[in-house]
């Protein structure tokens, strides 16, 4: 049973060599083709060719309708010297960096929290994960209005001036309110990657360190900490790519505003459809790809780098 | 020992650890008491913390509920904290038509059920295509192309993405569950690929055996062992589409058949001021994911973590 056995062949280093008179005779049942062509090609249209029809028009005039003609680079030159464009590049890692940061805390406490000796374990878990069924954008609503409302009332009542006005249309700290509805909306996901990370450490290890006189303290900073070290990088790169398209709940926060202080690269990229600056912002599209493309790869290069120290 | 001891209850005197929990007395219970059901000491502490913290969670919920049942008056006065002095379930009623509830319903259900479905039906075909053909170039840089789009962000492909389906006639939930299923494919495909390489090739090669064709083996043997993954994916999917707001707002042309989520947008005018309306409207929206957590929290909880795990 040769052929089979090469079949299985998922590794493909090691027994490529051995194996090739094998591959080539093999045909593969046509029955493959059917399975993945189709889902390639529904793939190429709606994803592969936007991006290079968007390319495209990005060294055009295009205005999202009527004529255009090639402009070469001019919208990327025009593009740099954009105040508000670099603003919207700079809170948008600004708010990238924060949310990360702020989100990897809250869920890796929570998660050591969880995964402590607690009673009503199930149901506690069971609240703290609420936020992750709900829609961002109506909680980021309900958010709104206790931003605006009832937290300004409340600090009226004790006095506090400073709060007494909305968090929301303070231009220097609306960003601290969508800090706080992201991370209260995302930090279940990275808790339960943190979760799993602990689970997966054996309760033997403990045992053995508290044996060896290690308190919990030094039993969180040498075990736990160390052993989901992993699951930080993991978390990091999942999180910073989704915060860096932030969109929703600054739409139902602040709507970009007060003035252009919370507006993200993805809002101004989608105010190309309707503003008529369409392969102005397509050009946008394409450097914010290149930026987060480079960020990808980095990315990925210090998780190899983990995984072999690991 | 008196005479009158049944043979049985002189056993467990001999050996006391047949005794039932009933009748263990003197210094044991206090050991029974501290090592619980959970069979560990019970940190209250941390129990106790995160019961206080959980309140994060569940205030803005009982302020969504506790504002969605008042009257107008009540709700545009103080902080909104207070209950209602007497609930007004007609504002659900209100709400339900002003939003035209079961139509927007209809369409996010709709949207739901497609992309859940094919998700599942062309990522898992993809991943066994794929895992089965590695040793085959095309299957091999078919995967490769996959996974190189989850580098390409979101809002690169949007704006032509936009006039592509409307050009094809897909403006409008099935475009939008479209987009989802091949949004979804590199890492759905991504999660069936790892499962896969765990179920062993004999399983199949007896229905080999047996006569049966590649897409019988699929579809009786290795789909139904991918059960427990098919739930991960089937869950993502469920969540990503039913809150999802950025697609079906750009993409769906005709504002009847707009999703839960957007036709939240008709309380944002700068001159609502009817808030208990609003919020009912909000409840109304959160509530079916709500209900479907409350009632499979263990079994989506489960599905959750496998998908971190891998």
């Amino acid at each position: 049973m040769t052929a089979p056995a090469s079949v299985r062949t998922v590794a493909p280093a090691a027994s490529d060599t051995a194996l090739k008179i094998n591959h080539k005779k093999r045909k593969v049942d046509p029955t493959y083709y059917w399975m993945i062509v189709p889902v390639l090609v529904l793939f190429a249209i709606f994803s592969t060719i936007p991006a290079l029809i968007g390319g495209f028009f990005s060294f055009t005039n295009y205005a999202g309708y009527g004529d255009w003609k090639m402009v070469g680079l001019r919208n990327f030159q025009n593009i740099f010297s954009d105040p508000e464009i670099l603003a919207s590049y700079a809170f948008t890692f600004f708010f990238a960096i924060v949310a990360t940061v702020v989100v990897n805390v809250v869920a890796l406490l929570l998660a050591l929290g969880l995964n402590s000796k607690i009673k009503f374990k199930t149901g506690i878990r069971g609240i703290y994960f609420i936020p992750m069924v709900l829609s961002g954008l109506i909680i980021a609503y309900v958010f709104n209005y206790l931003f605006s409302n009832t937290l300004p009332g409340i600090a009226e009542a004790l006095g506090i001036a400073p709060l007494a006005t909305s968090i929301l249309a303070n231009e220097q700290w609306a960003w601290a309110a969508i800090v706080f509805v992201t991370v209260w909306q995302a930090a279940p996901g990275a808790t339960i990657i943190y979760l799993a990370g602990l689970q997966s450490i054996s309760e033997d290890v403990y045992e053995a360190a508290s044996l060896d006189g290690a308190g919990p303290w030094r039993q969180l900073r040498s075990i736990s900490l160390p052993l989901i070290a992993g699951y930080v990088v993991i978390n990091t790169i999942l999180g910073f790519k989704g915060y860096l398209g932030t969109y929703e709940v600054i739409v139902a926060l602040t709507g970009g505003g007060p003035g252009t202080a919370t507006q993200s690269v993805a809002m101004r990229i989608f105010s190309g459809f309707s503003g008529g600056d369409y392969s102005y912002q397509m050009a946008n599209a394409i450097i914010f790809f290149i930026i987060t493309l480079i960020i990808s790869l980095l990315q990925l290069q210090i998780l190899r780098r983990r995984e072999v120290s690991l | 020992m008196t005479p009158t001891m049944t043979t049985a209850s002189k056993v467990t005197a001999l050996r006391p650890e047949l005794h039932g929990p009933a009748k263990l007395d003197a210094p044991r219970p206090v050991r029974t008491r501290r090592i619980n059901r959970e069979g560990y000491k019970i940190n209250w502490w941390m129990t106790s913390l995160l019961l206080v913290a959980s309140l994060t969670i569940l205030v803005p919920l009982y302020f969504t509920i506790s504002m969605a049942l008042k009257s107008p008056e009540q709700a545009a006065s103080g902080t909104g904290f207070a209950w209602p002095t007497d609930p007004h379930w007609e504002n659900f009623a209100q709400a339900f038509e002003l939003t035209n509830y079961p139509a927007a319903f209809m369409s996010t259900a709709f949207i739901t059920v497609i992309s859940v479905l094919g998700a599942l039906a062309a990522s898992s075909m993809v991943a066994y295509a794929i895992v089965r053909n590695w040793d085959k170039k095309f299957f091999r840089l078919s995967y490769i192309y996959f996974l190189s789009a989850m580098f390409v962000p979101f809002p690169v492909v949007i704006l032509p993405l936009i006039k592509q389906t409307a050009m094809f006639g897909l403006d409008n939930p099935l475009g939008v569950a479209f987009i989802h299923i091949v949004g979804g494919i590199s890492f759905n495909s991504l999660l069936f690929i790892a499962f896969l390489r765990s179920i062993p090739v004999e399983l199949e090669e007896a229905a080999r055996l047996d006569g049966a064709s590649t897409w019988q083996t699929f579809r009786k043997v290795i789909f139904p062992l991918l059960a427990p993954m098919s739930a991960t994916v089937g869950i993502f999917a469920f969540l990503g589409s039913w809150n999802d707001f950025l697609l079906p707002q750009m993409l769906i042309a005709d504002p009847a058949l707009q999703t839960l989520p957007v036709v939240q947008q008709l309380f944002q005018g700068q001159f609502n001021t009817n808030y208990s309306l609003a919020f009912a409207s909000y409840l109304m929206a959160l509530a079916p994911t709500l209900l479907v957590y409350l009632f499979a929290q263990r079994w989506i909880m489960s599905g959750v973590m496998r998908g971190a795990v891998k």
